[in-house]
């Protein structure tokens, strides 16, 4: 072993190992670039599906996206824009940007984002006639570890709710993490969002009672995750509120957007 | 020199990694909450392990004493990160359960432990063979522990349903502890002893004995 020790035998094996291993990783990131973003985008795509109950399994993810629109609305006009591309743009990485975003006071941050991006992908689908059908809206917010990511989606009158659903959390499994239960998320859909302009929709303690006059406005709580549960009603707050998407839901309604 | 079949066999019962070396069990408790991301952890495990093994078996005699440790880490570091986009790139799905643990597996003492004290003494061969046995031991502990969690923590395996659930109108009600991770110490707990109780020899001599209970005498 000592002939091993010297400085120069040290520093070139050194160096032909980081070069060896830094072309195995970089030919393997490059070469699996592709299908990782392939997986991604279709990912996404399921998600939004999902979020709209309009996923069937089985059949081709991209063919039954091809009846939902994606296009970029302007938060701080409520109206559609063409400033930037909806295929490349990230909103959640213009958020970081201080200049494609917008800061947000402690008493605004109720879903615990730090800032809000200016820009945003909304999703429309489209009945067979060419009528809008459901618009679906990307949302996040803080939970009790983690931010989660998710749609909501809005039926054409943009007040009541189609769905919803998270694509990534790490809220803890079995509790928080029961946001991905499909008996919960199956509430969701027939509830109302707004009552008197507004928002009004909230997760319950515990179930709903059906006979309590703000029922159409409850989903059941989840049991064992009060945290998770404010999250969840926060971020439903902030994104369909004032500094989300209200500006642009209402213009929708009008046909103004 | 012990043959290929000992040197394959013996870390999966009578010289495991988590039960006798007490080795890996961070990821032990993390990934074991349902048997699909544990499979493919145990496979991504197994597979760095034996190829880690074989590439610092085959440059063994070059490394210098001084860095060695370092360079089995660059090794280590560079085929985790192949595993990870991999499964990026064919298993989107469980790779995002899996998350930060593939990347994780750069820490398992598993993989630096098999590296130091046999990849650095003995030829490529023996190595990577090595390697596949410390995995496979890894994985019996932790498909066991799955197995266990997965059924009677959420009634299912493989995500198919085994015990319908009281949530969704069966009779099974079941055990949330068990989806936490401190439910894998338990597991791997009873794993151990049960071990233990079939095979004396894995039993540690104790390190002290206790003494004998001595009443306080009178005045002193």
């Amino acid at each position: 072993m000592s002939k091993n020790d010297g400085i120069s035998k040290t520093l070139l094996v050194a160096f032909a190992l980081c070069i060896v291993c830094s072309v195995v990783v970089s030919t393997a990131a490059v070469l699996l670039k592709p299908a990782q973003e392939a997986n991604k985008t279709l990912d996404r795509k399921r998600n939004i599906l999902a979020a709209a109950g309009m996923l069937e399994e089985g059949a081709s993810i991209e063919e039954q996206f091809a009846q939902i629109q994606t296009r970029v609305v302007d938060l701080r006009t409520g109206r559609f824009t063409d400033d930037v591309d909806p295929a490349s743009y990230e909103p959640v990485k213009a958020a970081k940007d201080p200049s494609r975003s917008s800061n947000l006071t402690q008493e605004e941050d109720i879903a615990g984002i730090g800032r809000r991006e200016d820009y945003a992908l909304v999703y429309l689908a489209e009945s067979a006639s060419g009528e809008l059908d459901k618009v679906i809206l990307p949302v996040r917010g803080y939970g009790l570890w983690s931010t989660l990511y998710g749609f909501i989606a809005l039926e054409a009158d943009a007040n009541t709710v189609a769905g919803l659903g998270f694509y990534e959390h790490g809220e803890t499994p079995g509790l928080g993490g029961e946001v991905d239960n499909p008996r919960w998320k199956a509430q969701w859909p027939g509830k109302e969002v707004y009552r008197d302009g507004e928002v009004e929709i909230a997760l319950a303690k515990g179930s709903v009672d059906s006979s309590s006059p703000d029922a159409p406005w409850r989903v059941d709580g989840l049991s064992g995750a009060t945290l998770t549960s404010r999250g969840v009603t926060q971020l439903v707050h902030f994104w369909l509120g004032e500094q989300g998407y209200a500006a642009f839901l209402n213009n929708l309604k009008a046909g103004e957007a | 020199m012990t043959t290929v079949k000992e040197t394959l066999i013996s870390p999966i019962f009578r010289n495991n990694p988590i039960a006798l070396q007490i080795l890996g069990i961070c990821s032990a408790l993390a990934v074991t909450s349902s048997l699909q991301v544990t499979v493919v952890m145990c496979i991504a495990l197994t597979l760095v392990t034996a190829f880690s093994n074989l590439f610092i078996s085959m440059i063994r005699a070059q490394i210098p004493g001084s860095i060695r440790i370092i360079v089995q880490m660059t090794i280590i570091a560079s085929l985790v990160i192949v595993v990870d986009q991999v499964l990026k790139a064919v298993a989107y799905e469980i790779s995002k359960q899996l998350s930060v643990f593939v990347g994780l597996i750069i820490t398992n003492c598993i993989v630096m432990g098999r590296a130091e004290a046999f990849a650095m003494k003995n030829p490529p061969v023996p190595s990577f063979i090595d390697g596949i046995g410390n995995g496979l031991g890894y994985s019996a502990v932790l498909l066991s522990v799955a197995f266990v969690r997965e059924l009677f923590g959420s009634g299912k395996l493989f995500g198919m349903e085994v015990l319908p659930l009281v949530t969704e109108g069966g009779w099974y009600n079941p055990n949330g502890l068990l989806l936490l991770p401190p439910s894998a110490f338990f597991l791997i707990g009873g794993f151990i002893w049960i071990l233990r109780s079939f095979d004396k020899k894995q039993v540690e001599a104790p390190d002290f004995r206790m003494a004998k209970h001595t009443a306080a005498e009178e005045g002193a």
